[in-house]
């Protein structure tokens, strides 16, 4: 069985997914990553979950085509770019 | 450090570097990746605890922990013929795991009971290590138990670890030390004795 590994690196921190290990069940799984992802005093702790628990999610549909929603094509560093000049022209302008 | 204390350590300094030695050869060989490191790991650790015991001994007799460990001859090794063992089949591998580590539970609960605080302290140091390596042969144990051929590995191992407990049982060596011995210091012989590593 795989399961996939979340550490902790310091206290407070998020868990983030660190890999996977192959295991029997869950004792061995409990062992192996507590060997490659606890044993160093790198991780404050593990949380480790059967893949099959995971939900993934890895389509996202959008029939409408309601790219308002979306973040993406919207130039803010074009926009900003063009901002800061006309604030410098009017800059220029004002020490005239 | 008394004599027959100096004797006790050595034994048991022995079974963890020879046992270390042979769980190693597991090294990248093991039945899957997870279980290559974890006991890749523990084979290392039982040659620290290896070391850590010569250390105590070679202050006590005014030499090294390297001295102790290689420069002897085979037939000087203290170490239990279970150790000595190559075996090449996991499950009796699993097998010696398993009996070693419940005699050395027994013999490390004993140590941290000495009266020197040197021996107690580092024999509490070790089993801090070793509630690890009995996990995992619990773990195995768990998952072996029914498989009839770690059931006859067991059994035809477990008189052999007898010795592990007893100092009388110690002295005759299987010739697969030898062969092992050879192996180990190797390195060590190719060069002129004093030479710093």
């Amino acid at each position: 069985m795989i399961y996939e590994v979340f550490r902790q690196e310091r206290k407070g921190q998020p868990l983030q997914h660190a890999g996977s290990v192959e295991a029997a069940n869950d004792h061995f799984a409990d062992v192996y990553a507590r060997e490659q992802y606890g044993r160093r005093g790198e991780s404050t702790a593990l949380w480790i979950v059967p893949r099959s628990a995971v939900i993934a999610i890895d389509e996202f549909v959008d029939e409408l085509n309601r790219n308002y929603h979306r973040v993406d094509g919207y130039p803010l560093k074009e926009k900003l770019k063009e901002a800061r000049e006309r604030a410098g022209t009017a800059a220029a302008h004002g020490d005239r | 450090m008394n004599e027959q204390e100096q004797q006790l350590l050595m034994e048991i300094a022995d079974d963890e570097l020879i046992l270390g030695w042979r769980d190693s050869e597991w090294t990248g060989i093991a039945p899957l990746l997870e279980e290559d490191v974890a006991f890749s790991s523990i084979a290392q650790n039982e040659i620290g605890h290896a070391r850590a015991l010569y250390e105590l001994v070679a202050r006590a007799r005014g030499t090294t922990a390297d001295e102790l460990a290689f420069d002897r001859s085979p037939d000087e090794y203290r170490c239990a013929p279970l150790v000595e063992l190559r075996l090449m089949d996991w499950a009796e591998t699993i097998a010696r795991h398993y009996l070693y580590e419940e005699a050395d539970a027994k013999r490390l609960e004993q140590l941290k009971q000495s009266e020197d605080p040197e021996i107690a302290g580092l024999a509490t140091k070790i089993d801090r290590e070793e509630a690890y390596h009995r996990i995992h042969a619990q773990m195995w144990f768990d998952r072996l138990r029914d498989e009839p051929r770690f059931v006859e590995a067991l059994e035809r191992l477990r008189p052999q670890a007898e010795a592990l407990l007893d100092s009388a049982q110690r002295g005759e060596h299987t010739a697969e030390l030898a062969d092992l011995w050879e192996e180990m210091t190797m390195v060590r012989r190719s060069q002129p004795a004093g030479t710093k590593w």
